[in-house]
């Protein structure tokens, strides 16, 4: 036939020899698919079993405390038997609110930096140092909340306390700070040039086009990273355990010691809390609600930055 | 007058520009302030502490004869058992939303499911490990407890990561392959996999340097705080350096804190180390299509 | 030449041995849009037919078929039939990994794989099992030297393929086709992204070609498919408009439509 013959053996020829003796590819391109199925239901799976687990273990919990109890006790102390969770409710909100009061103004302002000031030489140099904040383990956070600001913030009000909610809700803001910065950026950068272009050319300033032009745009791209950034704030844990202290109180004080939701959940989960009491289910309790809290503003997050690609 | 009037309005819109660009330009440099702060703060702290000694010893009640040779082999044997776990699964998990998931609401729900892990706190894998690595399979406190729920943890940047390497090989390249008779495996095992293998690799080597920093959910899991051998199997007790900075810097004497500073100095070498690599992995293997 | 391949060959077919493609009343969807309308259309072994055409008259898409890398897009539907040697290769029978490993394809973008050139010859005989070095080192040899290039990458085999010029890429290319030896060689308007030299090398070599190969170009260069086919296909609008000997259908074609085309009024 049309073959290339100059060799004793054809390529084809060997190929269909190969063919016939070669059962393992079929039976790997059977089972390829099924194993790769199976691997990436093991992140269902994942989901399923938080669920489950918060779930199981809250039902055994709210058996021994009642709902009403957990949720409207303003009384936080787990040791000996009062399982309101109003405190460390109060207690995660205000490291929160001072967190993006910290990270609100300068993540947006590194946003606008970066998206309508920096030059190409500035944001190489400055990207990668947001990156390096963002990847610093929380852990190290907290030592420096502990050992650096709060003697700092000490000097400025002498009643703060050694654990107190405002110098963990500072470092927990920076923490955020890049998470806001590179999503608004983000969000900034997919505003159409020509309107940067259209308003500048009517001799408008860079920051009247800023103001007026580019926030407007990309608003709803800053509103997501902000509520993606509070979901995180919720979240942090060690921070919160190192610096704020372990104390559920009902107050909005900044300088009082606090605990929150997370700090809880270390709390009780660790060294002495014996398997199946009610402390140990109480941290599923507490799971749960921080679980739906930062459930919500994720979905809340994706739900607003959708409908922001719709726009354009 | 006109005239006059809009050049001062002018000069005044100018002026405000530019304080505003001072403005902007210190705020974005709070980030880097901070972090030098940080730093010289930690060095100033720790590198007195760092010595031979710290890097080979166990933990002590002295601040003197404290090390942390437990807590870096417990977290490099961690790693060592959660990245190939984590990479498989992020992998093949990513393979099969780009080249075989048919386009269906399961497959959607994968995808959505993925993200929406992503955004879950860390110490809320800590509670689904507690609740079954711990105590339903039985497992305890042990090394393999911690990895797995490590593995779980990063395995949605892992995906992502995979996804967005995978979707990156050009199609003409996968054509072909097939062109050749090439199996759909074959080409994804010979052509798509190798060509992908960069991204992969800087994604999984950035996850990992997260679960290395992570502290809050093998608290959760029962890494122990003082640990006086090395783990010899899957099955041993373990720390990790975040968990032994942790327990140095919640101690009350001020020299624990410098030993803190010490250990911090050792886990930060490490993970700059180790963003060193994938970025010179991304680098190397940028823009070659 | 022995008869190897065509040992397969129904030996009850009564069709002519004379052509190694029967396309019979063949449509095409894309979803609900139709691409192809009725083709009929006979390939001839070791001839190069070309298919000419203005673009989206779906020249691409009949070739695509010939070896269903047209499935590689979701929701194709077919209706009619095609004939490889006599066995149609939409039958159930019919592996599609095997049809590819006979009737291969070159691109119209140079798509060598990131890999040595070697390794981009090599990678055909090695997914199909050949795994021998010396068997490999040969048939690399003479596909690089079936392609035209050998001389020019003799030195640098481990090299990347990234780092030749797009036409040597393309040779390439075909020497990666060609390490299989398949019968048919499907080319994708394979001059389309190079330079004029490079352009002129390609076609000389489709031309050597020829006597080992059966070849079906699909080209938007009129000029191109006068210089090196046999046949040639007019089509539009995805009806095949006139397919004859590729001198009577410059020189006398039978259809207005391609007489407009050929001419320049349109396409």
């Amino acid at each position: 036939m049309v073959n290339n013959n100059e060799q004793a053996h054809s390529v084809q020829e060997m190929i269909k020899t190969n063919k016939r003796k070669n059962n393992l590819l079929k039976t790997s391109e059977k089972s390829v698919p099924i194993f790769l199925l199976f691997c990436a239901t093991i992140s269902v799976l994942t989901t399923i079993g938080i669920v489950f687990t918060l779930l199981r273990e809250s039902i055994t919990f709210f058996s021994d405390v009642s709902l009403a109890d957990f949720y409207l006790g303003v009384n936080w102390s787990p040791w000996s038997g009062k399982f309101g969770v109003a405190p460390l409710i109060t207690g995660t909100l205000l490291i929160t609110f001072i967190a993006i009061c910290v990270a609100l103004p300068l993540g947006v302002a590194s946003a606008i930096f970066l998206s309508e000031y920096a030059t190409n030489k500035t944001r190489k140099i400055i990207k990668p140092i947001l990156e390096v904040l963002a990847g610093v383990p929380t852990v190290v956070y907290g030592y420096f909340a502990l050992t650096f600001i709060t003697p700092l913030l000490q000097g400025l009000i002498p009643d703060l306390k050694i654990f107190n909610a405002l110098s963990a809700g500072i470092v927990v803001g920076i923490m955020i700070i890049p998470m806001i910065a590179s999503l608004s950026e983000d969000a900034m950068n997919a505003v159409p040039n020509h309107l940067r272009a259209g308003a500048l050319a009517l001799g408008a300033t860079r920051l009247e086009v800023t103001f007026k032009v580019i926030i407007p745009a990309a608003l709803s791209g800053i509103i997501a990273s902000v509520v993606l950034a509070l979901s995180r704030a919720i979240g942090e844990t060690m921070i919160v355990t190192i610096a704020a202290g372990a104390s559920p109180n009902l107050t909005f004080d900044p300088t009082q010691s606090i605990q929150t939701l997370t700090a809880f959940i270390v709390q009780g989960a660790k060294g002495d809390t014996t398997y199946g009491s009610t402390i140990y289910y109480s941290i599923y309790a507490v799971g749960i609600t921080l679980f739906v809290f930062t459930f919500i503003m994720n979905m809340l997050s994706q739900y607003i930055s959708r409908k922001f690609r719709e726009d354009y | 007058m006109q005239i006059h009037i809009s050049k001062s309005r002018m000069k005044r819109r100018i002026a405000l520009n530019s304080i505003f660009r001072i403005l902007f330009f210190l705020a974005t440099t709070i980030g880097l302030v901070f972090l030098s702060l940080l730093l010289i703060r930690i060095l100033n702290q720790g590198l007195g502490y760092l010595t031979i000694d710290f890097l080979r010893n166990f933990p002590a009640p002295y601040v003197e004869e404290a090390g942390m040779f437990a807590g870096i082999i417990g977290s490099l044997f961690l790693m060592l058992l959660t990245a190939p776990i984590a990479i498989i699964l992020g992998v093949s998990t990513a393979l099969y939303l780009e080249e075989y998931a048919p386009k269906n609401r399961f497959t959607n729900f994968i995808q959505v499911n993925v993200q929406n892990l992503a955004g879950v706190p860390s110490i809320v894998f800590g509670l689904l490990g507690l609740t079954f690595f711990v105590y339903l399979f039985q497992m305890g406190y042990t090394l393999i407890a911690g990895a797995l729920t490590m593995s779980l943890l990063i395995l949605p940047v892992i995906v992502v990561a995979a996804q967005e390497a995978i979707r990156s090989v050009p199609k003409e390249i996968k054509e072909a392959s097939i062109g050749m008779g090439a199996t759909k495996w074959q080409t994804i095992w010979r052509i798509v996999l190798p060509a992908a293998v960069p991204g992969i690799l800087t994604g999984s080597i950035l996850a990992l340097s997260r679960a290395i920093g992570e502290t809050a959910p093998l608290l959760i899991v029962g890494a122990a705080t003082a640990i006086y051998t090395i783990p010899d199997s899957m099955l041993s007790k373990y720390t990790v350096m975040p968990i032994q900075i942790y327990s140095w810097t919640s101690r009350p004497q001020e020299e624990w804190q410098f030993v803190a500073g010490a250990g911090i100095i050792v886990l930060l070498v490490i993970l700059l180390c180790m963003n060193a690599i994938a970025v010179w992995i991304r680098n190397k293997f940028q823009n070659r299509y | 030449m022995t008869d190897m391949i065509s040992n397969q060959q129904n030996e009850n077919s009564a069709i002519d041995d004379q052509y190694i493609f029967d396309i019979h009343d063949f449509n095409l969807w894309y979803g609900s849009d139709q691409a192809l309308y009725g083709i009929n259309m006979g390939i001839e072994k070791n001839k190069i037919t070309a298919v000419i055409g203005p673009s989206g008259c779906g020249k691409s898409t009949l070739l695509k078929t010939l070896n269903r890398m047209i499935e590689m897009v979701p929701n194709v539907n077919t209706s009619g039939s095609i004939k490889y040697d006599n066995a149609d290769i939409f039958s159930k029978k019919q592996m599609v990994e095997d049809l590819r490993t006979q009737v291969g394809m070159v691109f119209q973008k140079p798509n060598p794989f990131p890999k040595s050139i070697y390794d981009n010859v090599a990678y055909g005989p090695r997914i199909h099992g050949i795994k021998k070095k010396k068997v490999l080192d040969e048939i690399v040899e003479k596909s690089l030297r079936g392609a035209a290039i050998w001389d020019e990458v003799k030195d640098r085999l481990n090299q990347n393929a990234y780092g030749l010029s797009g036409g040597q890429q393309q040779r390439v290319c075909i020497a990666r086709c060609l390490a299989i030896e398949p019968n048919v060689i499907l080319m994708d308007e394979p001059t389309s992204a190079l330079d004029p030299i490079s352009t002129l090398k390609i076609e000389e070599l489709i031309k050597e070609l020829k006597d080992k190969y059966t070849i079906v170009i699909v080209t938007h260069n009129m000029q191109q498919a006068a210089r090196i086919s046999d046949k040639t296909a007019f089509m539009l609008t995805g009806e095949l408009v006139e397919f004859t000997d590729t001198d009577t259908l410059f020189s006398n074609p039978k259809d207005k439509r391609t007489e407009d085309y050929i001419t320049g009024r349109f396409g």
